[in-house]
């Protein structure tokens, strides 16, 4: 069950656009493939990124993954719920395991990411 | 068309597919790595009771009458004077003292012993033992293929082995079994090897079977343990519960490259024994000065240090982590890392993908295991 509210990448990040804000998070899928998620680390607010840079780490007790940043834009805020509590991202992937907001750069890119169709597809329905 | 070598199975594969574990490649065996959840698994297996399906090891029966002593002038720690019904951990090196495996060895009947290795390193084991072999009065029968291996572990594992209908005319020598004790039972497809032994700092036990009988068993375990909280554990949770009694782990701590005396396992190294393969160049160690420690760290600064992170005191890189993850006990990450000797106690940093953590050494091991006298006893979790 992938949402339609919202658009992914091939990183299994999901988007959701609201005015120029995007709020970034890690698909259901990814963390569920990651496995008990144990810590986060998320980029200072404030700083800026170009899309498909890494600013952060997303560890599970056996595996480390990557965190990109799907879209550019300055970091407005972090998600400093997640960073205490990163279990969040199990429980509450979609919702109130988001990540980060980021002031949009440049809003073509976001049509350039996959909708939910698509994102169902790459992760095999 | 696949390059992909076919994976050995288990008479539990089939079993773990139907039950939602997710599978990996392990020293060429399609193995668990985990059902539930690896803090869920870790925490069944140390507050009630963990099934694992461990099949993947080598076993290697060793027989005749010059068994034992062939044995001994293999190994670092002593076979000689076990008695029949025990059970010896100990390494086996090269002549330079580097860690081929680390092993069990069981006395299970007057001139037989059963040698029990890591799955990674049996084909090389096997060969070693063959190459050794003297003209006369030893024979092997590597009995892998044809050999499950199903561990019992944790608080409540007593209980449980009891239950199963087997055993039922055995559970006074179960009780009266120590740890590190074995015995035999004839099971309906041959011998059963039982041992109070294991790789979780927990009380349990480790049911060596044919084949034949293992899924048998595993299902009655986990029907008959179902009042107990029974729950199958992946390869990811036995890792994270070696690591935190601080258990080697070849390819971690142990390796070629490593003496045992560097690997904290100096107990296990015999170094009065008249001989033994590798004692002349662990002996020169020794009166050289061991150069590297195992040490235990925990992880101050935010950050999870992984397997080959460099360590540093200031500027200075003194050696690199062995293992480190996340403890689900401590709720924190830890390592174990092997450093230059002279490292001195205290505050470290470690290198985690290109940042500094801070990390402070701390006790050996990070949690006391409960292996003898009461499963149950109260932990302490003080820092």
């Amino acid at each position: 069950m992938v949402p339609d509210d919202r658009k992914y990448t091939q990183e299994h990040e999901w988007v959701v656009v609201e005015g120029d804000t995007g709020t970034i998070g890690v698909t259901d899928y990814a963390a569920g493939e990651l496995g008990d998620i144990v810590f986060v680390e998320l980029p200072e607010p404030g700083t800026e990124f170009s899309q498909g840079d890494t600013v952060g780490t997303i560890e599970s007790v056996k595996a480390v993954a990557d965190l990109y940043v799907p879209v550019s834009g300055e970091i407005l805020e972090v998600n400093e719920a997640v960073a205490d509590t990163p279990e969040l991202l199990n429980s509450s992937p979609m919702d109130d395991g988001w990540l980060m907001k980021v002031r949009l750069a440049d809003p073509t890119e976001i049509e350039r990411l996959m909708d939910a169709g698509a994102y169902s597809e790459l992760t095999g329905g | 068309m696949s390059d992909q070598p076919v994976l050995k199975t288990t008479p539990l594969t089939a079993w773990h597919h139907d039950h939602g574990a997710r599978m990996v490649e392990y020293a060429g065996f399609e193995m668990p790595v985990q059902y539930e959840g690896v803090l869920a698994e870790h925490a069944a297996c140390r507050d009630r009771v963990g099934l694992f399906d461990i099949t993947h090891m080598g076993e290697i029966e060793v027989t005749g009458s010059a068994a034992g002593t062939w044995l001994d002038s293999l190994v670092t720690n002593r076979v000689v004077g076990v008695a029949v019904g025990g059970i010896v951990y100990t390494a086996m090196c090269r002549e330079d003292g580097g860690v081929l495996d680390d092993m069990l060895i069981y006395h299970l009947d007057a001139e037989t012993w059963m040698v029990v290795c890591n799955a990674a390193n049996h084909g090389k084991i096997a060969a070693w033992l063959q190459s050794h072999l003297p003209a006369n009065g030893v024979s092997l029968d590597d009995m892998s293929d044809r050999t499950a291996l199903i561990a019992v572990q944790g608080p409540d594992s007593r209980d449980l082995l009891t239950l199963l209908e087997a055993l039922a005319g055995h559970s006074e020598t179960v009780d009266a079994l120590g740890f590190y004790e074995t015995f035999s039972l004839d099971g309906p497809d041959g011998r059963w090897v039982v041992s109070r032994t294991g790789y979780t700092g927990e009380h349990g036990y480790e049911l060596y079977l044919p084949n034949a009988d293992a899924l048998g068993v595993w299902e009655e375990l986990m029907a008959k343990g179902a009042d107990l909280g029974v729950q199958p554990v992946g390869l990811a949770a036995r890792d994270t519960l070696r690591f935190e009694v601080c258990y080697c782990l070849y390819g971690h701590e142990l390796g070629e490259d490593i003496t045992p005396l560097e690997a904290g396992i100096r107990w296990a190294v015999k170094l009065k024994k008249e001989a033994f393969i590798g004692k002349d160049a662990l002996v020169a160690q020794k009166a050289a000065g061991v150069p590297r420690k195992l040490v235990c760290l925990e992880i101050t600064g935010r950050g999870i240090a992984r397997q080959d992170a460099r360590v540093k005191t200031g500027d200075r890189d003194v050696g690199h982590v062995t293992s480190g993850t996340f403890s689900p006990t401590f709720k924190r990450p830890l390592a174990l890392a092997l450093v230059a000797a002279d490292t001195p106690d205290g505050d470290l940093t470690i290198d985690v993908r290109g940042r500094d953590v801070a990390c402070r050494t701390t006790k050996f091991p990070f949690l006391a295991a409960r292996t003898k006298g009461d499963p149950r006893a109260a932990r302490t979790l003080s820092e």
